[in-house]
């Protein structure tokens, strides 16, 4: 047993800052925050020359060969530094899904183009009338000789305005059960008939709807089997990354402790406030705690197998202690932490405020904390299913 | 970073797993309260070389990694085992580390129990609570700039007032205790250290105390969860499971990450105690801090499934629920360990 993260893994996270350093500067993070675009061509073009938007694929392949304890780095050192990685992260995810399912055709003209950090692809699976349930999806794509008309909605298209590609679920039957009628396709997104309408959130953080009127793609647009789209989504779903809000909390408490530290209330260092200490301690158990269920879930990976029940633990339990560290946090603050950054003296530059508005939304996407719950209970407790269907 | 148990550790874990499966199932549990000490349990561990296992060998034991031991002690508490292993094994650590071979070997062959007081190093304690005081024939403590081992003479009546835990703790004044007198009258005491190196080799035992205590609190958790999921999956109302209610599940699967959660602290203090000194003290702290809750919790959400049944003594959940909040108190009120635990990352400007 050695809880010890290996000096290769710890030397790449000394690389990863020096280039975050150089390249997430205060301008691409103010930009990414009042825009809320989560998404930056400049750094995102930096990070495409380190060679680090595949890093994890093989080298004959584009990538670097780097394992899961260097790619738990490189994700714990963006979210650590908010760096504005949504594209990179939804792009990487449908280039490792055509890397195993796509055409020929498809791997070399896409993937190239995503390692170089050129193009970026959105994903269009959840709709108003099915989000959890994503198998549900109804926009419809109808066989037109060789070609697909598809006609639909999609809800929280995030980064369909910056996009080259949607990752599109489609109907494909309606006369068997949900699941078995689906069929995927890599839509450009210059295709006449797409309108995207912007979405504004609590966090800040700009989203889409997206409308697909008559849009008609090519057969060669489809990936994997006609009615075959749900093993593909599958797929797809088995590369979605660590999830971020662990680095998120991390970076807030490591910012509230420094403030703190240097911030005086009563004669005292905030820090030695008795109330604030304790609140403070007990986030850092949850963030050791955190951080260690994402260790086993690298260290699963990295016996080359998938970290499904360690998986849903980490993102169930991180997602849900940040939500609970923003609160304590905007608490330990008081009514001055309400002040929102732009505003005349919000401490800590707002951060705190800004992170309670967005945490919320961690424990709802990628996967609700209700799915990770009954993923632990069916996978690892061993209960019955739930859901119908 | 390797997150494997060796297979030595792991037949470590499976077979004590088993011992104390067979050897200590609820019906001995019960049997040993009020009390909560099983002596014959105790000797059986004493046949399994339990006392000197964590004793590193140059003092005469068997060498064992306190990771090993937590692995033991997560066996001991995953079935509540009537046993001082965890006070046992630390300050029989002390003692065979201390120039006092009399005491040592007693400690070492397991006739003499060994404990210690978890707060004596407290400036302005009026009183204190003496895990396993209610059956140790030497207690270790901190008395200023001394380490020491008072032995408990066999006449002593001492105060061990039945408790929520069934757990053989006993109390006693600090005055009592620091000047030999109450239930101590006439009790040799043996000093171990002195000075910096006294104070040094205590923090450290109390450490190893929260860690391993955290250990068995990971153990009780899983033990308690097992319960818990067992039932929903038998118990069937309108006309199902209740393990298929939503709301059981849900609470059951948190459960169940913080038991993962309590687990993996426990380990990586316990591997820190070792291997990373600068970390461990906090790690210590963090563990006591997460298992206490989370056991807890597995505890009260087990017994709350079990509806009324959890409510009966003769149902086992009681037993979990119980010594959850026992175990854990033992280490005192867990608000001052979040203050402790905030001085050790923070630091503090009165220093």
């Amino acid at each position: 047993m050695d809880f010890r993260v290996d000096e290769h893994a710890e030397e790449f996270r000394a690389e990863v800052r020096a280039f975050l350093d150089e390249h997430l500067s205060d301008e691409v993070l103010e930009r990414a925050h009042v825009t809320g675009t989560k998404h930056d061509w400049g750094f995102h073009r930096a990070v495409a020359a380190k060679g680090w938007l595949a890093a994890a694929w093989p080298k004959e392949l584009g990538g670097q060969g780097r394992d899961p304890f260097e790619m738990a780095v490189l994700g714990e050192e963006m979210a650590r530094r908010a760096a504005p990685t949504d594209g990179w992260g939804t792009t990487e995810l449908v280039a490792n899904t055509l890397r195993l399912v796509g055409t020929p055709e498809q791997q070399a003209d896409v993937i190239p183009r995503v390692i170089s950090g050129e193009i970026l692809i959105c994903l269009g699976y959840s709709e108003p009338d099915s989000g959890s349930d994503v198998a549900a999806a109804k926009t419809r794509a109808v066989r037109d000789g060789d070609q697909w008309v598809i006609d639909g909605q999609k809800m929280f298209t995030t980064l369909a305005h910056e996009a080259h590609y949607v990752f599109l679920l489609t109907r494909t039957n309606t006369g068997v059960a949900k699941h078995r009628g689906l069929t995927m396709f890599l839509v450009p997104m210059a295709t006449p008939g797409i309108e995207i309408r912007p979405v504004r959130t609590l966090g800040g953080e700009r989203t889409n709807v997206t409308f697909y009127s008559e849009v008609r793609v090519p057969d060669s647009a489809r990936v994997g089997e006609v009615d075959g789209g749900w093993d593909v989504m599958k797929i797809a779903l088995a590369f979605e990354r660590q999830p971020t809000a662990q680095g998120e909390m991390a970076r807030l408490l490591e910012l509230f402790v420094d403030w703190a530290g240097s911030t005086r209330r009563e004669g005292r260092r905030l820090l030695d406030d008795p109330t604030v200490a304790a609140r403070l301690a007990r986030l850092a158990v949850n963030c050791e705690v955190g951080r260690l269920l994402g260790q086993r879930m690298t260290w699963v990976s990295s016996r080359g197998d998938l970290p499904i029940v360690e998986g849903s633990m980490c993102k169930l339990f991180t997602s849900e202690a940040f939500v609970g560290a923003t609160s304590e946090l905007l608490d330990a603050l008081g009514p001055e932490g309400l002040i929102q950054d732009g505003q005349e003296g919000p401490p800590l530059g707002g951060v705190v405020e800004h992170a309670y508005r967005h945490a919320v939304v961690t424990t709802i996407y990628g996967g609700s904390s209700e799915i990770q719950r009954s993923i632990i209970a069916e996978r690892e407790l061993g209960l019955p299913q739930t859901r119908p269907g | 970073m390797d997150l494997e148990l060796t297979d030595t550790q792991s037949a470590l874990r499976n077979s004590f797993g088993t011992f104390f499966a067979n050897e200590s199932p609820p019906e001995r549990v019960r049997r040993a309260e009020p009390l909560g000490f099983d002596l014959d349990l105790w000797r059986q561990l004493v046949g399994l070389g339990i006392p000197a296992m964590g004793v590193p060998a140059e003092y005469g034991g068997h060498g064992a990694a306190l990771l090993e031991m937590a692995l033991v002690a997560e066996a001991a508490g995953q079935s509540l085992a009537p046993v001082p292993l965890v006070e046992s094994t630390v300050a029989a650590r002390v003692i065979a580390g201390a120039p006092r071979p009399e005491l040592s070997s007693a400690v070492l062959d397991g006739t003499k129990l060994a404990t210690l007081v978890l707060d004596s190093d407290r400036a302005n304690a009026i009183r204190h609570a003496v895990p396993a005081g209610a059956v140790a024939h030497l207690i270790v403590w901190l008395d200023g700039g001394q380490l020491v081992a008072t032995e408990v003479p066999d006449s002593a009546a001492r105060p061990s007032p039945e408790n929520l835990a069934a757990s053989p703790v006993c109390f006693i004044d600090s005055v009592e205790l620091r000047n030999g007198s109450g239930w101590l009258a006439g009790a040799p005491r043996h000093v171990l250290a002195e000075g910096e190196l006294a104070r040094r080799a205590y923090r450290r035992a109390v450490d190893e105390w929260r860690v391993l205590s955290a250990a068995a609190l990971a153990g009780l958790a899983r033990g308690a969860l097992d319960l818990g999921v067992n039932y929903v999956k038998s118990r069937h109302q309108f006309g199902v499971p209740i393990g298929s209610f939503q709301a059981v599940q849900h609470r059951l699967a948190d459960v169940a990450t913080e038991v993962e959660g309590a687990r993996w602290i426990a380990y990586e203090a316990a591997w820190a105690l070792a291997e990373d000194p600068e970390r461990a003290p906090a790690l210590a702290s963090m563990a006591m801090i997460f298992n206490s809750s989370s056991a807890e919790r597995a505890s009260s959400v087990s017994l709350h499934f079990h509806g009324g049944y959890g409510f009966m003594l003769e149902y086992d959940i009681q037993l979990y629920f119980r010594r959850a909040k026992g175990w854990s108190l033992l280490n005192g009120d867990p608000g001052r360990e979040h203050q402790r635990l905030a001085r050790l990352l923070f630091g503090s400007e009165d220093g």
